[in-house]
């Protein structure tokens, strides 16, 4: 890509604002850690500010915070099947975290930490330890019987059980690099059509322009989907390790 | 210079992924359609199916799209 000039990874770049070494690691706050703060403190406002009335007949606000909590708990229901609510916190965290990462990221010259692959990695090896520390810890060595199919013949078990434990590995990987991709190649395609627009000038760039805003809507699908897809992947994870073996 | 257009070519081979995407797109959606319609009762309860599907399969071209930005830029 060009240098210096208007490449549309651009927006990707890490700058730290406060900088700060401390034993050699560096720990500056940089622009990512400005909008994680931003979308943790968005949550907790919408949160604690929606359910401060507790009106028996809630505002728009406290409707907001409620259906979402409805939402989840419906979804571990659904997904992680029974023993899944104490889990709760935890997911419920992890999908406004990642839904305002996304959602402010939307806001013109703002960063979306999700488009950085460590993030999105490490809430994806978070969970993926998490779930299989829950897994041993809840049927000891029988956790292992995940990774061997019921009913299949020997024959068959010795193909399919490196099969089953590689996908089990490959999880943490895939989860954070879909997050990752879609943040990143939506922000990019977003920067793209605009150089478009640019481009193109007055005579023609009305059509890219068009197709920009038509694309901006999509991206905000793309965010409610996305950390909708974390959460509920992260929920079908949990309930293998409740309930192995099936 | 030849390294750098085997490269292109090497990040164009790399979105033929897309016509598998393009097929699974199709065929999670016309089933959705053809189901719904045959029960349009059911269609709400597996609507969340059909985003999970969409997405999953969705991944599969960014996929693709990383493995061509790897091949352009490193």
């Amino acid at each position: 890509m060009a240098e210096g000039g208007h490449s549309p990874l651009e927006q990707f770049m890490i700058k730290p604002l406060i900088p700060l070494e401390v034993g050699g690691v560096d720990l500056s706050f940089t622009n990512s850690a400005v909008w994680m703060v931003a979308a943790v403190v968005c949550a907790t406002l919408l949160l604690t500010l929606g359910m401060r009335g507790r009106a028996m007949v809630p505002s728009r606000l406290q409707s907001v915070a409620e259906l979402s909590y409805e939402f989840i708990a419906n979804m571990i229901r659904e997904n992680a099947g029974s023993g899944g609510k104490p889990y709760f916190p935890f997911i419920f965290t992890l999908f406004f975290f990642i839904l305002f990462c996304n959602l402010l990221g939307m806001i013109p010259f703002s960063f979306t930490p999700t488009s950085h692959i460590i993030v999105t990695f490490s809430l994806a090896a978070l969970v993926f330890v998490g779930v299989t520390l829950i897994g041993f810890a809840k049927h000891g060595l029988g956790y292992l019987k995940l990774f061997v199919p019921g009913g299949a013949p020997f024959v068959l078990l010795i193909l399919l059980v490196p099969i089953e434990v590689m996908s089990y590995f490959v999880r943490p990987v895939s989860l954070s690099l879909r997050l990752f991709a879609n943040m990143m190649a939506g922000h990019t395609m977003l920067k793209v059509f605009g150089g478009f627009v640019v481009s193109l000038g007055f005579a023609a760039g009305w059509a890219p322009l068009a197709f920009t805003v038509a694309l901006t809507g999509l991206e905000i699908g793309i965010a409610l989907l996305q950390a909708y897809v974390f959460t509920i992947l992260s929920c079908l994870y949990l309930h293998d390790a409740l309930h192995p073996g099936h | 210079m030849e390294a750098d257009a085997a490269r292109m070519i090497g990040a164009g081979i790399a979105t033929v992924a897309l016509a598998g995407v393009g097929i699974g797109l199709g065929n999670i959606f016309g089933s959705f359609v053809s189901g719904a319609l045959r029960n349009p009762g059911a269609a709400n309860r597996v609507f969340g199916n059909l985003l999970l599907g969409f997405a999953l399969t969705e991944a599969v071209a960014l996929f693709a799209l990383v493995i061509a930005f790897l091949i352009l830029f490193s």
